[in-house]
């Protein structure tokens, strides 16, 4: 019944029996989360080193959060303050850090396919964090968990992604484990922001909000990467929030029980409106709270065992 | 795995279920202070049905907690093949309550230890007693039940079974062979 994953570097080809496993050990994590003392001894002595090349907040947070809930010691690395800024290259960082018996890494980079490179310096079990547009995985499986607490089961709901789904490792993992789960995916965003090849991730694709939010029950909104407007990729900011943004005029016309989600950082007034947001339709808290769960699901189930 | 003997049936389970009952009534003469949580997976069936047994007796409504303790096992390293997380659910509090755990078997006292580290980060109840439907002897730690259904001497290439009506169909404990390949 273990994972038949050594790595959890994507969800693309993760199996449906592997991502239930993770996101039924979650609930019981969730569990654990709710206690008084909300921390289990399962990870003690096993040293997990957060190498973290991009900057993150959330993430990194709650992936130490998972890790002392779960009694392991977490390492962390940031670029700032490490040797790569004096130019050591990142196998001989990851060398270097593995001559310190590390058990697992969880790692974010700035250029996809960094995760899958590290499995080829080190024994240990590699966690992605986010790389480069490539993929975001915990991100995808927490927001999987989140939908399934609210609707108790993910097959066969209908999920609409809205953004800028292009520059997006969540919409990327998330299509490919929403389509495992036999969800009905459908991404959404100005055509210059939409993937080129959306028939290999088996999605469907629009640039038209109406046709997405139709019978959507769940709409997830991804963040406008500010950074991105000098690009010329959309017009304007404004003309971005009266096509994609959802406001309050837009979720009252949805069912009763559509469900809002964010992955944050949330560009409050732009891709959501605040009151939406912080509306009851919204479990964008519930996501982050969901993410130490799912996060700790999978460090248990890739740390357990012969096979670390 | 084949079956080597009956060690009881229905009604024989249900018997020492009474007389497990009683006796920690016997030991605690006021329900109220009283919390039983039974042991994933089959002592859960054991707790539910003590605390149905309890509550008839004594008039009052005892709910049977869930505890789970994969999470607190000490063989998370060696482990070849891992073990389901699965639910722990103790709707009360334990606090100063006489918590009874509930296991179908005890054998190497592993499981209790795990469990009783499991209690701590619930609080801290009056007393924790250990009820088992059968004892295996053959401790790897200091422990002990104070309610015992019955008691086993086993070897090492023996087991016992528990089967119940919830999940098996039928009420039946069997001692077990273990056979070349298992």
């Amino acid at each position: 019944m273990p994972l038949a994953i050594k790595h959890l570097l994507g969800l693309e080809g993760v199996s449906r029996e592997d991502v239930t496993l993770i996101l039924d050990t979650a609930d019981s994590f969730f569990e654990v989360l709710q206690r008084d003392i909300p921390q289990v001894p399962t990870l003690r002595g096993r040293t997990i080193v957060n190498l973290f090349f991009e900057n993150s907040t959330r993430t990194r947070m709650s992936f130490e959060l998972a890790e002392k809930r779960l009694s392991a010691s977490p390492l962390n690395f940031s670029t700032s303050t490490s040797s790569v800024a004096k130019g050591e290259s990142l196998r001989d960082t990851m060398r270097n850090i593995e001559a310190m018996k590390i058990d697992m890494v969880v790692v974010r980079h700035g250029a996809a396919g960094v995760p899958s490179f590290l499995t080829r310096c080190t024994d240990a079990a590699i966690v992605n964090a986010g790389d480069g547009l490539h993929e975001h995985p915990t991100q995808a499986l927490l927001d999987m968990m989140t939908i399934r607490q609210r609707f108790g089961k993910l097959s066969g709901l209908k999920v609409a992604i809205i953004g800028d789904v292009l520059h997006s490792r969540v919409a990327r993992s998330n299509a490919w484990g929403m389509t495992t789960m036999g969800m009905d995916v459908t991404l959404c965003g100005p055509p210059t922001l939409l993937p080129q090849h959306p028939r290999a991730l088996g999605v469907r694709v629009t640039d038209s909000m109406d046709e997405a939010l139709r019978d959507a029950n769940v709409v997830m909104l991804l963040r406008l990467q500010l950074e991105r407007q000098g690009a010329g990729l959309f017009p304007s900011i404004r003309e971005y929030r009266e096509r994609y943004g959802l406001d309050l005029d837009k979720l009252n016309k949805l069912p009763g029980d559509i469900v809002v989600m964010h992955p944050g950082p949330i560009n409050r007034g732009i891709e959501l409106a605040s009151n939406v947001a912080d509306s009851d339709k919204s479990v964008i808290l519930d996501q982050v709270t969901n993410g130490v769960a799912v996060r700790m699901a999978v460090l248990f189930l890739l740390g357990g065992g012969e096979n670390a | 795995m084949k079956q080597l003997e009956l060690l009881m049936d229905a009604t024989a389970l249900d018997r020492a279920l009474i007389r497990i009952s009683h006796q920690i009534l016997e030991k605690n003469p006021d329900a109220k202070t009283l919390g039983i949580v039974g042991m994933q997976t089959r002592g859960v069936y054991l707790a539910r049905r003590i605390a149905a047994k309890i509550s008839a007796l004594e008039k009052t409504k005892l709910t049977a907690g869930v505890l789970d303790i994969t999470m607190y096992r000490d063989d998370y390293r060696m482990a070849l093949k891992q073990p389901k997380v699965k639910v722990t659910n103790i709707p009360f509090d334990i606090n100063g309550i006489n918590l009874i755990l509930v296991d179908d078997v005890l054998y190497t006292g592993r499981t209790v230890r795990a469990a009783l580290e499991a209690l701590n980060d619930f609080g801290r109840p009056k007393t924790i007693q250990l009820a088992v439907l059968v004892d295996r002897d053959d401790r790897e730690m200091p422990i002990r039940a104070d309610y015992t259904g019955q008691t086993v001497t086993t070897r090492k290439n023996q087991e016992v079974a528990l089967k119940v009506k919830e999940v098996d169909g039928e009420d039946s404990l069997w001692l077990m062979e273990l056979e070349q390949g298992d």
